[in-house]
């Protein structure tokens, strides 16, 4: 894949911070339509200046709509998009102090990649020989000194990467638009080029704000992440906020794995909250008070599950939950496996066990006890 | 060549190659062959054929260029020619932008239909459709005169009517090339360029014309060759002062009699139009594989 590892982080210790400034930009209300179908309602959020923010959610759940509104490719038809305190109203994205890197990258194909770089230095006006210099400097930020001259056909997947970055950085914007920028890459390459973004953006102190659907991406790179679904912002918060304490039924399935148990609130003590579901009562904790009869699911992380042998149960007490399953099927990833126990009742809980662990694990057909913290058993409110 | 035997068997493919060079044989090489040869024999009456008089000779063609009326309608066909492509392609252009770009399907089907349509009448009557259209007191002239723009009716016959016509025969081997060549373009290359502050000159400068250069040299020499080739046109809508060199090409055959003189104009022409496409191909660098494409 030709591009050397960790090249990029180092060469821009050498830049100087290029850009000083950077803008916050504010959503308030953003709805937008196409026709009768609305593909984003009552959004709402303020990234900070110099901010690593994602939207993170899954296809078609409005989040590519919330980018081009922001860059200016779409004019919302509610509520309005302010980038430093400007509203951006009637601003097409030429006129907008944002760059936008687009999911295809959308690099010139016949134009060399210095010519790429300075694209937007020519559409202001920059003489050659200036744009030119200019170009370099840029391809020794990221790396790529000597390559002006080619094509971007000619270079690799991050390579191309790279170019597509600099072309963003060479208009200067104030805020950059990252478009699932790394979904053509390679798994390596890409959580090669994660560092690489995260740490480019710290040096330039640009806002990025950035597209994904992949969770561990926005979870390793933001700041903070937005969680979209159906047009609708379920949740902003950091990353931790997001997997420790979803808000919402869909963010707690989305964002990580998760075992979801179906049930009725049988008790509710400030946070404390007794759930009466297919395979008995569970003790959990609520973000908010719930009253006794809602229905309701209990949501536990796989790693917060432990594992042990048949006939080892505990005394029952009010901290821990625990069940008896059958273990059904082992899934080895690598760091971890994946353990599925079937319980009495057919439903399937999973726990993360890591693999050093392993060898002490019961059989697949055997009987074993899945156990969790009361604190772990995250209740939410249906609906 | 070893491909198509191997998915057709030998039967089908010798059946196959064997049609495409009997279709180059006998419409391609055959023709072209006679006219060459036609070309350099001289017009002989019945008697003289098979005498001494009847052999090889350069004269009909350096009687062209002996005739300076004929040189000068040859090069006013080439130069309008030209033209004509060029009017074609300033008039196709935005449409065909609009219809790779930025129409939704269904407008794009419409369009291409309503474009269609007129082409499934023969090219004489649709020339003839504009030679009513261009008549002195004919509808253009009625709705210039009754807006106001002119005061008297305007006569339209002449270069104007012929370059009308043909840019109006010729609108879809320009449109459809051009179209196909935009239609490629990534819509994300025209956003990135407008993203990065470029005016849409600029945009169209840089991105898309560079990108659909193939398309538009394609449909320049179609158009080119059209137009030099054509005969209604310039025949309908032309006037005295703007014959064009088909015309002079059709007099030889069949009003001057002489088919060997009129058979040595075809050649020129078509030798000379040849290196005008290939000299401009070389000058905006496509090769002649992309416009076959």
């Amino acid at each position: 894949m030709g591009s050397p590892p960790g090249g990029l982080s180092n060469s821009l210790r050498a830049i100087p911070e290029i850009h000083a400034m950077s803008h916050s930009v504010e959503l308030a209300d953003v709805g937008m339509s196409f026709g009768d179908t609305r593909a984003v309602s009552d959004v709402s959020f303020t990234v900070e200046s110099g901010e690593f923010f994602s939207i993170l959610g899954p296809s078609g759940c409005g989040k590519t709509t919330i980018l081009r509104m922001i860059a200016g490719f779409l004019q919302p038809t509610a509520g309005s998009v302010r980038i430093g305190g400007q509203d951006m109203k009637g601003l097409g994205p030429d006129q907008r102090p944002t760059a936008m890197i687009f999911q295809s990258l959308a690099l010139f194909p016949l134009m060399p990649v210095w010519e790429n770089i300075a694209f937007g230095l020519e559409a202001r006006g920059m003489s050659r020989p200036d744009r030119r210099r200019r170009a370099e400097a840029l391809l020794e930020t990221i790396a790529l000194p000597g390559f002006g001259d080619r094509m971007p056909g000619e270079l690799s997947g991050g390579q191309r990467q790279r170019v597509a970055i600099a072309r963003a950085l060479a208009v200067e914007p104030q805020v950059l638009l990252l478009d699932e920028p790394l979904s053509a890459l390679d798994l390596k390459l890409r959580q090669h080029m994660r560092a690489e973004l995260r740490s480019l953006q710290k040096r330039t102190g640009v806002t990025f704000i950035y597209i994904t659907h992949d969770q561990s991406e926005a979870l390793a790179m933001s700041d903070r992440v937005a969680v979209m679904s159906a047009g609708i912002l379920q949740q902003v918060g950091r990353p931790r906020e997001l997997y420790d304490d979803p808000e919402t039924p869909f963010v707690a399935r989305f964002v990580g794995e998760t075992n979801a148990l179906a049930g009725k609130i049988t008790q509710s003590d400030g946070m404390h909250v007794g759930v009466e579901t297919a395979i008995g009562p569970m003790k959990g904790r609520a973000r908010q008070p719930l009253s006794p009869g809602q229905s309701a699911h209990i949501y536990v992380r796989p790693e917060a599950m432990a594992i042990s042998r048949a006939g080892d149960q505990e005394p029952a007490s009010p901290h821990t939950n625990q069940t008896e399953v059958t273990i059904a099927r082992l899934d080895f990833e690598g760091a971890f496996a994946l353990v599925h126990g079937a319980t009495n009742t057919g439903e399937t809980l999973v726990a993360a066990v890591a693999s050093t662990g392993l060898s002490a694990m019961p059989e697949v057909g055997s009987k074993a006890i899945f156990r969790f913290p009361a604190e772990h058993g995250m209740v939410l409110a249906d609906g | 060549m070893g491909e198509l035997y191997d998915r057709f068997g030998p039967a089908l493919s010798t059946g196959f190659v064997a049609l495409v060079l009997m279709w180059l044989a006998g419409m391609v090489l055959a023709p072209n062959l006679m006219m060459i040869d036609y070309a350099l024999r001289p017009n002989l009456t019945p008697s003289e054929i098979g005498t001494a008089a009847d052999g090889y000779t350069l004269s009909n063609i350096l009687y062209f260029f002996g005739e300076d009326v004929h040189l000068a309608i040859f090069f006013k066909t080439v130069w309008a020619s030209t033209l004509v492509a060029a009017v074609t392609l300033v008039v196709c252009y935005p449409l065909a932008f609009w219809l790779a770009q930025t129409a939704t399907r269904g407008q794009t089907a419409l369009v291409l239909l309503a474009l269609t349509i007129p082409f499934w009448i023969n090219e004489v009557l649709r020339t003839l459709a504009w030679y009513i259209i261009l008549a002195f007191r004919g509808p253009l002239n009625e709705l210039l005169l009754a807006t106001g723009l002119i005061e008297a009716p305007m006569r339209w016959y002449g270069d104007g009517g012929v370059l009308a016509g043909m840019v109006y025969a010729f609108i879809l081997f320009m449109l459809f090339p051009v179209y196909n060549a935009i239609e490629s373009l990534e819509r994300a290359q025209i956003e990135a360029a407008r993203d990065l502050g470029a005016s849409t000159v600029r945009i169209h400068a840089r991105i898309v014309i560079p990108h659909a250069k193939a398309g538009i040299a394609t449909g320049c020499v179609f158009t080119f060759m059209l137009a030099a080739g054509t005969y209604v046109a310039p025949a309908l809508l032309g006037a005295p002062g703007s014959r064009w060199f088909t015309q002079i090409i059709y007099n030889w055959f069949f009003e001057g009699g002489d088919w060997n003189r009129g058979a040595a104009y075809a050649l020129v022409l078509l030798v000379l139009c040849l290196a005008v496409v290939l000299v401009s191909l070389r000058v905006a660098r496509v090769s002649l594989a992309d416009v076959a494409r």
